[in-house]
């Protein structure tokens, strides 16, 4: 009698909805995926700061990624990814950066952004260049990718 | 004759979810892109003259090509930087211009916010590095004076409204601490000061 009782209390839970449960999992991830779209062909590991601010329009920024190359055949200098390929020479940065902004409707122009993800052991000379070039092509809103480290020193 | 009605077996439904589910948690980045941000000066005209900046209003850093830093002519360390800005750029009070001798001058800008005209401080940071510094270093000097900036900030927002700076929504109330306190470091026109 005692036995019977207990084995009528232990209904089973309804899986019934779970295929809901995963879909909308499912969905939220498939719309917050980003793929990634460049491909790194330089070596950065950002240095660590405190202060930093979040980008908050994707849409509105450009990357330029900035360290040794990670493939050894191209050597150990200092090379500076734009897309997805090494840019040759300095002045293609600010021919680069002068089509993104033309192409660009007059209102989102001064919120654009450039990121300049540098590795940390960087000479600070080629990072002086190209802001310059960047001034050249009146892209002034720069961002130096940081990490953020809160236990700083 | 009724025949029977072929129904797909929806089982394997939550298991092809899944495994798309899956997929997705794998390949998800959400990294936000996080940095310092700065505006460059637009490029100077042909004509430009140097502007003059009296010596008293100007805090210099300058970084070298071994990362030591000098600070208003004597050597400096990273970990005061931030204390020395915040001496340096600091307003404690917004009502006169009256300032000692050997403190950056103020001037008079009318921020409404905070109580009509008001003395703002005319101190500039100079910073300028070497080629030969490294990136990481810039970035460290950069970070603190960002920090005393925003110290200095927070405290006055404190005063005023009662928070720190980044818990204020009010757009007009950010422009006016913005105002009060610039981000005042400009960044001196590249020259090698120390060879390769």
């Amino acid at each position: 009698m005692k036995l019977k009782k207990s084995a009528k209390g232990n209904s089973e839970i309804s899986t019934a909805s779970l295929p809901d449960i995963i879909f909308m999992l499912l969905f939220f991830f498939m719309v917050t995926t980003t793929m990634r779209d460049t491909k790194l062909l330089v070596k950065v590991i950002p240095p660590d700061a405190t202060e930093v601010q979040r980008l908050e329009k994707k849409s509105l920024v450009e990357y330029i990624y900035i360290g040794p190359p990670v493939n050894k055949k191209y050597g150990d200098e200092t090379r500076i990814q734009i897309n997805d390929q090494f840019i040759s020479g300095l002045h293609e940065i600010s021919e680069w950066a002068t089509t993104i902004i033309i192409n660009r409707p007059e209102d989102e122009r001064k919120f654009l952004t450039t990121s300049l993800k540098v590795h940390k052991d960087t000479k600070m000379g080629i990072v002086t260049d190209i802001k310059q070039e960047l001034r050249k092509a009146n892209a002034l809103k720069i961002n130096y990718s940081t990490r953020k480290n809160l236990a700083n020193k | 004759m009724a025949r029977p009605v072929n129904e797909i077996n929806a089982g394997s439904m939550a298991d092809i979810a899944f495994l798309l589910l899956i997929f997705f948690l794998v390949t998800t980045t959400m990294d936000t892109d996080s940095g310092i941000t700065r505006k460059l000066p637009p490029p100077p005209p042909e004509d430009m003259e140097d502007i003059k900046v009296k010596e008293r209003n100007i805090f210099k850093v300058l970084v070298n090509k071994n990362d030591r830093l000098l600070v208003n002519g004597e050597p400096g360390d990273v970990r005061d930087l931030r204390r020395q800005a915040k001496e340096f750029l600091a307003n404690k009070n917004l009502k006169s211009g009256a300032v000692p001798e050997d403190r950056p001058e103020k001037k008079e800008v009318d921020i409404p916010l905070l109580g009509g005209n008001v003395w703002i401080s005319k101190g500039i940071i100079s910073l300028k590095n070497d080629r030969g510094t490294s990136y990481d270093m810039y970035i460290q000097v950069q970070n603190e004076l960002a920090a005393a900036i925003r110290e200095l900030r927070d405290e006055m927002t404190q005063d005023y409204f009662g928070m720190r700076f980044d818990q204020l929504t009010d757009e007009d109330k950010i422009k006016a601490i913005q105002k009060a306190i610039p981000v005042a470091i400009s960044e001196a026109e590249p020259e090698d000061i120390g060879g390769k």
